[in-house]
C-alpha cells in the first residue's frame, strides 16, 4: 500500500466536478479549488457538447433550422422554437392567424410547466430526496402525452412553422388540458406538503446561495433566478409578444435572494402558467392555423432583427442579420442559462461544496442550451 | 429555549406530513406499464422514420421530384430514378410518353432529426411517418433504410 497523502492545513487542492457528474445534470465541468469542505475558487469549463447551432443557422435555409432550436433546451423546447419563428416572422413580415398564436401560447405554457416539474424533481433529488422526482415525472407525463398527440414528438418538438403551426389541435387535446389543470393544482398542494414544508429541505436552502440583484444585473441573469433576487423582469410583461397581453397573470417575485426564493418562484410560476392555459383555452378563437398568403421561399429583406421571449429558464433572445438571401448572414442565440450559470463562479466562493451544488440545482442548468 | 423545542416539534411535524403523503401515494394505482410485455399505442401523429406510400397498383406514389431531398436539413434522403417510356391513349391514338420511375430511395436515419420537413414538402402524398419506435442496434448500417425494399417487404 502506498503512503497516505498528507495535506497541510494551509494547503488547497483542486477538485473536478464533472464533466461526468450527476450533480451537474450534463457535461459541465467545474474546477474547484478547495480548502477542506470550503470552496476557495471555482471555474466553470464549457464546451463539451458544443454543436455549433449558430453556424448551422447561417449555413442552412430558414426552414431548415427549425429542428435545431428544439435541440437547445430539451426540457422546454417549445419556448425556444417560439422565439425563432417570431424572429423570422418579424424579419420576413409574415402575419400569423390569431388561433395559431393562441395555440402557441397554450403549448409554450404547458411546456414551461413540464420543464419546471422536471426541474422540481431533479432539484429535490440533488438534495437527496428521490421520491418527489417520481411524482413530478408522473404529472409531467400527462403533459408529454398531450403534446405528443398534437406535435408528434415528446421532447424535441418541431411544431411551429413560419406563419403558423404544423397541425391544428383537436378536441381531445382541449379536454385533456382542461382535465390536467385541476389535477396539477392538487399535485402542487401535495408538493407543498411533501417538500416545501419539509424541515430538512428548508434548512438546506434558507439563506444559502445568496445571489444579489446587483450580481444578476452584472451577469445579465434573467428568469426565475433574477426574480428570486427581487428583480421584477419578465419578457412576457415587459416586452409583450405574441398574445400574452391578452392574458391576466402575475409575475412571482421574491426578495430573499437565496435558493429557497428561486424554488418558490418556479413553484408559483407553474400556477401562473396554469392560469394562462385556462384563459387561452377559454378564449381560443376559430380560424385557420396558417396564413393565406405565405411566401414560398423565405427571404427576409436586408436588416437586423431581434426577438426576445421568456422561456422556462429566462429571457431567450435571437438575433438574425439578413443579407437578403435565403440563409441568415448572422444567427445569434442568447441563451438564458449561459448568463445564469456564470454567476456560479462568483456566488459559490466561500461556500461549502454541498451548499454550492444545491445552489447550482436552483439555477436550473440545461447544458445543451449553454453550449448550443 | 422555547423556540428551540418548538422548532424541533415543527420539524418533526413537517416530516410526518411528508410521510403521510407518501403513505397515501402507496395505495394509488400503478401508472407505469411493464414495457416489453405490454406496450402503449402510439398516438396518430407520432413521428417515426419515414416510409413510402404505395398506390393501388402496388408501386410507390413517388415521382422522384426530389423535393424531400432538398427540404431535408441534414441531407439524409438520397434517391435515384430512371426514365421509362410508356404508351398512353390520347384521343384515340397511341402516344409514347416518358415518366420517372423510382429506383432507389435510401434514408440515412442516423442523421435524421424527425422534423417532418420531407413529409410537408411532398406534393404527391408519397411519404408518411411510420409508427416504428423499437429501433435499437449496435451497428450503424442497421439505420440505413432502403425504403423501396421495405415497401416490397410490406407487400409480400
Amino acid at each position: 500500500m502506498s503512503a497516505p497523502i498528507h495535506i497541510r492545513p494551509d494547503e488547497t487542492f483542486t477538485l473536478n466536478v464533472g464533466p461526468q457528474h450527476p450533480a451537474t445534470h450534463g457535461v459541465l465541468r467545474v474546477k474547484m479549488e478547495m480548502d477542506g469542505e470550503y470552496i476557495v475558487k471555482a471555474e466553470t469549463v464549457l464546451g463539451y457538447i458544443h454543436r455549433m447551432h449558430e453556424l448551422m443557422g447561417e449555413n442552412r435555409t430558414y426552414p431548415q433550422v427549425l429542428p435545431n432550436l428544439s435541440r437547445l433546451d430539451y426540457l422546454g423546447a417549445l419556448g425556444y422554437t417560439h422565439g425563432h419563428v417570431l424572429a423570422v416572422e418579424r424579419a420576413a413580415g409574415i402575419e400569423v392567424p390569431e388561433r395559431a398564436e393562441y395555440i402557441r401560447a397554450i403549448t409554450v405554457e404547458l411546456n414551461r410547466v413540464a420543464s419546471h416539474l422536471f426541474w422540481f424533481g431533479a432539484f429535490v433529488m440533488d438534495l437527496g430526496g428521490f421520491t418527489p422526482l417520481m411524482y413530478a415525472i408522473e404529472d409531467r407525463e400527462y403533459i408529454l402525452d398531450m403534446l405528443e398527440a398534437i406535435t408528434g414528438s415528446r421532447l424535441t418538438y418541431c411544431y411551429y412553422r413560419f406563419g403558423g403551426l404544423y397541425n391544428d389541435i383537436d378536441d381531445d387535446f382541449i379536454a385533456a388540458a382542461k382535465a390536467f389543470i385541476p389535477r396539477l393544482r392538487k399535485s402542487l398542494k401535495k408538493y407543498d406538503g411533501l417538500v416545501t414544508g419539509n424541515i430538512i429541505f428548508r434548512k438546506r436552502l434558507e439563506g444559502i446561495g445568496p445571489i444579489s440583484a446587483e450580481m444578476c444585473r452584472k451577469y445579465g441573469a434573467t428568469g426565475p433566478v433574477a426574480r428570486g433576487s427581487g428583480i421584477d423582469f419578465d419578457v412576457r410583461k415587459n416586452e409583450p409578444y405574441s398574445v400574452y397581453p391578452e392574458f391576466d397573470f402575475d409575475i412571482p417575485v421574491y426578495h430573499e435572494c437565496d435558493s429557497l426564493a428561486r424554488y418558490k418562484v418556479r413553484m408559483d410560476e407553474m400556477e401562473q402558467s396554469l392560469r394562462i392555459i385556462e384563459q387561452g383555452l377559454e378564449k381560443l378563437p376559430d380560424g385557420p392555423i396558417m396564413p393565406k398568403k405565405k411566401p414560398k421561399l423565405i427571404k427576409p429583406p436586408k436588416g437586423d432583427y431581434y426577438q426576445a421571449v421568456e422561456t422556462a429558464r429566462g429571457s431567450f433572445g435571437i438575433r438574425i442579420v439578413s443579407d437578403g438571401t435565403k440563409n441568415a448572414y448572422r444567427f445569434k442565440l442568447r441563451s438564458p442559462t449561459y448568463s445564469n450559470m456564470h454567476m456560479f463562479d462568483e456566488a459559490c466562493e466561500g461556500m461549502m461544496i454541498m451548499d454550492a451544488l444545491a445552489m447550482m440545482g436552483s439555477l436550473d442548468l440545461v447544458i445543451p442550451e449553454i453550449d448550443r | 429555549m422555547g423556540a428551540y423545542f418548538s422548532e424541533i416539534f415543527r420539524g418533526l411535524q413537517s416530516l410526518a406530513i411528508g410521510m403521510g403523503i407518501t403513505f397515501k401515494e402507496f395505495f394509488q394505482p400503478v401508472v407505469t406499464v411493464p414495457y416489453p410485455y405490454k406496450t402503449i399505442k402510439m398516438s396518430a401523429r407520432y413521428r417515426g422514420h419515414i416510409e413510402l406510400i404505395e398506390n393501388e397498383e402496388g408501386t410507390p406514389n413517388c415521382v422522384a421530384c426530389g423535393m424531400c431531398q432538398r427540404a431535408c436539413p441534414s441531407g439524409c434522403i438520397s434517391l435515384a430514378s430512371k426514365s421509362v417510356e410508356y404508351e398512353v391513349e390520347v384521343k384515340g391514338e397511341m402516344k409514347t410518353k416518358k415518366k420517372k420511375v423510382l429506383t432507389k430511395y435510401n434514408l440515412n436515419f442516423t442523421t435524421c432529426s424527425l422534423c417532418g420537413s420531407c413529409v410537408e414538402s411532398c406534393n404527391f402524398g408519397a411519404i408518411e411517418f411510420s409508427k416504428e419506435y423499437n429501433l435499437a442496434s449496435s451497428r450503424k448500417e442497421d439505420f440505413h433504410f432502403d425504403l423501396l425494399e421495405r415497401l416490397k417487404e410490406r407487400n409480400s
